[in-house]
């Protein structure tokens, strides 16, 4: 646990210091959505229509903007190897490494998302909804995003390879976080996606962090 | 830091081979290193001593042969074996956003140190005045420093160390040698691999060339 505890204040610390990573994130976020608004046009009907599954998808690829680093810094420079031989299981390494990056690329998300929503016009009835479904969607985008960035590792151009690595992956969170909102705006009962999510972020908590662990043992190799 | 002495301990290697991208590295390799005795592994660019580092470490795996710490595998508690070792490689993994420190503090923090060792540690390698500067400003020297300090957190028996000596002044390259001295005194084991001046006055040495694959079948023949 102290392990946990060290790593993940590591990692928070690092954040704080690098603003700039974060906000890029953000960034990224917003103006990729603007596009979309400029693309469709000006009018409400159609861009309220389409909100909440711009809002998830562009939060998705904004995710997976910062997940390339997750991992990939601390390999560079050695850190990796170092945490691996620290007594530390690798599993917990995983786990405090993807909490640290929910905590901030995730909650950062979270917190942009209200305004990038408004941009687009979403109807008021479904914020509640786009913020439940992004609070249990981002974590899965995290955990699997923990495993495409152990597995693409010291692997070149690893960026574009993680895209394709996780994006069809990602499909199933985008399915129902998109239909939690579009439900909760035509007045539908939004228990099913809610359930749906939660369950993808039960499996995806007790599946990616053990295969992420072992990604990363054979990246060092 | 602990003064009192390490229990005897033996590090065995045998019958190693190692291959690295299709190639044979070295194959038929065995040493035996026991409590307060160094190893310097010799042998020319490319001969496989970062390699056997590795192996040493547990970071890579052996195409055949075991490693054994007391007649244990190592390979049956990795983390276990993460814990007894300091590993001092290429890459120095310090943080750039983090001060010397915040660098040293974190890696005490996991191994169960406390701040006085990192105290003592910045003192032994004559870093006291650094300790408040960001990990990024450091030279080579001085990150390498910060690297050999994190050996003193800990209280690990087995050091393995690569190049030790690289982009070290004299000043630290003497700190060095007694701290190599006393970590050997109180029967820890050291690894090294060199190919320059020797750090120690007597250390057993095992030169890579006698391991290296053997010629083609045809020069056999």
């Amino acid at each position: 646990m102290n392990g946990f505890n060290a790593i993940l204040r590591r990692d928070l610390t690092l954040a704080i210091r690098n603003q700039g990573e974060v906000m890029m994130v953000i960034a990224f976020f917003a103006i990729a959505a603007t596009l979309f608004a400029f693309g469709v046009g000006p009018e409400a009907n159609v861009q309220s229509r389409i909100a909440s599954g711009v809002v998830w998808t562009t939060a998705l690829l904004a995710a997976l903007l910062s997940l390339e680093r997750l991992f990939a810094v601390d390999y560079d420079d050695g850190t990796l190897d170092q945490l691996l031989l620290s007594g530390v299981e690798p599993v917990v390494l995983v786990l405090a490494k993807t909490l640290a990056h929910w905590l901030t690329t995730g909650v950062a998300l979270l917190i942009a998302a209200p305004a990038v929503a408004l941009g687009l016009q979403l109807p008021a009835t479904g914020y509640g909804a786009l913020m439940i479904s992004l609070l249990l969607g981002t974590p899965i985008l995290s955990l699997l995003g923990a495993v495409g960035a152990a597995i693409v590792l010291g692997a070149r151009r690893g960026g574009v390879l993680l895209s394709l690595l996780l994006l069809p992956l990602y499909i199933p969170v985008l399915i129902f976080g998109a239909a939690a909102v579009e439900g909760a705006v035509l007045g539908m009962t939004t228990t099913a996606p809610y359930a749906v999510l939660g369950g993808l972020l039960i499996l995806a908590l007790t599946l990616c962090p053990w295969a992420a662990a072992t990604a990363l043992k054979h990246a060092v190799e | 830091m602990t003064i009192e002495n390490f229990p005897t301990a033996v590090f065995c290697g045998e019958n190693l081979s190692c291959r690295r991208g299709g190639r044979s590295v070295f194959t038929g390799l065995s040493f035996r290193v026991t409590s307060g005795e160094a190893l310097v592994l010799r042998g020319p660019n490319g001969s496989g001593k970062t390699t056997l580092l590795r192996l040493m470490a547990g970071l890579a795996r052996t195409a055949s042969g075991t490693l054994t710490w007391n007649s244990g595998d190592i390979r049956d508690d990795g983390p276990a074996h993460g814990a007894r070792l300091g590993f001092a490689g290429h890459l120095d993994a310090v943080k750039p956003a983090l001060t010397v420190q915040e660098n040293l503090s974190f890696w005490a923090e996991l191994r169960g140190a406390n701040q006085a060792d990192v105290t003592q540690a910045l003192e032994i390698f004559s870093m006291a005045h650094l300790a408040n500067l960001p990990g990024r400003v450091l030279s080579a020297g001085q990150k390498h420093r910060v690297a050999l300090a994190r050996l003193l957190l800990g209280n690990t028996q087995l050091w393995l160390l690569d190049e030790p000596a690289n982009t070290l002044d004299d000043i630290a390259l003497n700190a060095l040698r007694n701290v190599l001295g006393e970590h050997l005194q109180r029967g820890g084991i050291a690894v090294i691999a060199s190919h320059g001046d020797a750090l120690l006055a007597q250390a057993n040495t095992l030169d890579l060339r006698h391991f290296i694959q053997n010629k083609p079948i045809m020069a056999a023949a």
